[in-house]
């Protein structure tokens, strides 16, 4: 299809039991961009970001990320555990509940996986977890556990910890949905930042305003299936699709949540 | 009424002290190699696999659901007939207290592992762990710190069910107090140090257990 692409997400397929949670999902992404990927909850586009790096394994379609690529067809063979953690290694993930090692201080948290996985020396590891922990503004913290933490510094040091393993594309799964409203502008800040230095990110969020000023490309996703596809402020400024104006009806044009409904 | 005397313990000490020799080193022995046991099979018990799981089942199973004393006779007088291998009264109780709480010891570590946040493994994953690394260096250190006044306990009941080794005719500290007993016809004395000799062992370690679950309750 697009062998520029960075992502490359072709006739994919998930079903849970008998729910079809995806069907036949294609999606490019090219290096550098920024896709945000919207829609109501149940809608799939968790799963979908799950899929790119294969934390759920689908039941059809080819999924590439860089130069590896995994076929999800009836006769090709699953990929073996050693292939997945390869392959994972390659691309970082932001949670939307952090899941930091809380055993680990800051700095090992970020550590982690380049020694494990990448088997980097211990030194070198912590010179660049240093470095990363800085460029997130926690320089301060690199000793802390995360218990000992905000809301929105674990989800910093997890944008750090995810870096660290110098990752081909970045990941972000509702990463500011957990957060008090006063911690959400320091995490976009970093994500922001990320962006600008060309980083390649698929974005689940409800933060349309960030979307619309961050994201290049923007999906809005309803059961499964992409319902509309373009240019973040062209979708968010002049949605066409009759299902896209009613979700984004819900934001204000400022993108803060309209106030909840009467129950 | 019983006139109570103590003073003629102080003879059989050196009985009493062998005794408590070989009932410590016992403890060591059933404890470390019952927790290898529990390890292995709460692992295979967790497998995506169904034979290993099978396998892990059956043992845990077996053992929880038979008296230790049985599996002791069971091992020191069946298992020779039914093998064709002579075991001394030492091996087949090593191999019966430590597969006996191997089997408790397993659904404590089970627990522990199965208790740890999903979110944990995805992370790991996430990072290119794979699951074996995603479990020695992520769960495996948080569900030990849930584990361990569970298996502290366990332990405790471990050291005691040593005592059972006498009955194979071990020379544990109870063994040697029987012989005491027989000897001085002054079994209420002998067996009344006995039983403090064990508390003295134990009840530090039930402090120590105390603690421990207190320190837990207040770092996580």
């Amino acid at each position: 299809m697009d062998p520029q692409a960075k992502i490359e997400i072709t006739a994919l397929r998930k079903q849970f039991g008998s729910l079809v949670v995806l069907k036949d999902i294609n999606l490019t992404v090219a290096p550098g961009s920024v896709v945000a990927l919207i829609g109501p909850s149940g809608s799939g586009k968790s799963t979908l970001l799950r899929c790119i790096n294969l934390l759920v394994t689908p039941e059809g379609g080819r999924v590439r990320v860089g130069k590896d690529v995994f076929s999800f067809d009836a006769d090709t063979k699953l990929p073996g555990v050693r292939q997945l953690a390869q392959f994972r290694a390659n691309t970082g993930m932001v949670f939307q509940h952090f899941n930091l090692f809380p055993h680990m201080t800051a700095l090992g948290n970020v550590m982690e996986a380049p020694v494990t996985v990448r088997r980097k020396p211990k030194a070198e590891a912590r010179q660049h977890a240093l470095a990363l922990l800085a460029k997130v503004g926690l320089a301060d913290k690199v000793n802390e556990y995360p218990s000992r933490l905000s809301g929105g510094q674990k989800q910093r040091v997890a944008i750090a910890r995810a870096l660290a393993m110098e990752p081909e594309v970045m990941l972000f799964d509702e990463a500011t949905s957990a957060l008090d409203p006063e911690l959400v502008g320091e995490v976009l800040a970093v994500m922001q930042q990320l962006a600008a230095e060309g980083m390649t990110m698929v974005i689940v969020t409800h933060e349309i305003a960030f979307a619309r000023e961050v994201a290049d490309r923007l999906i809005f996703m309803r059961d499964g299936v992409v319902v509309e596809e373009g240019p973040a402020r062209q979708v968010i400024d002049s949605p066409r699709e009759a299902a896209t104006q009613a979700f984004l009806s819900h934001f204000h044009r400022a993108g803060a949540p309209a106030a909840t409904p009467p129950a | 009424m019983y006139q109570w005397d103590f003073s003629f313990l102080w003879s059989y000490r050196w009985l009493f002290f062998q005794g408590l020799g070989v009932t410590v080193g016992f403890t060591v022995a059933i404890v470390v190699l019952g927790l290898v046991a529990g390890l292995v099979s709460a692992l295979a018990n967790l497998s995506r696999f169904g034979l290993p799981r099978w396998l892990a089942l059956s043992y845990i199973e077996v053992f929880r659901c038979t008296p230790v004393l049985v599996q002791l006779v069971w091992f020191y007088y069946a298992l020779p007939v039914l093998s064709g291998i002579e075991i001394s009264a030492v091996s087949a109780s090593i191999l019966a207290l430590s597969l006996y709480g191997g089997s408790f010891y397993s659904e404590i570590i089970r627990g522990g592992i199965v208790s740890i946040d999903p979110g944990q493994n995805e992370a790991a994953a996430a990072l290119g762990m794979t699951p074996g690394q995603a479990m020695r260096r992520i769960i495996l250190p948080q569900a030990l710190k849930r584990m361990v006044p569970a298996l502290m306990n366990q332990s405790i009941i471990q050291f005691k069910n040593t005592s059972l080794v006498s009955v194979l005719a071990v020379p544990d500290l109870l063994y040697q107090g029987q012989v005491a007993a027989h000897d001085s016809y002054r079994p209420l004395e002998v067996y009344s140090a006995v039983a403090v000799a064990y508390f003295v062992l134990l009840f530090p370690l039930t402090a120590i257990v105390r603690q421990g679950e207190k320190k837990l309750a207040t770092s996580d």
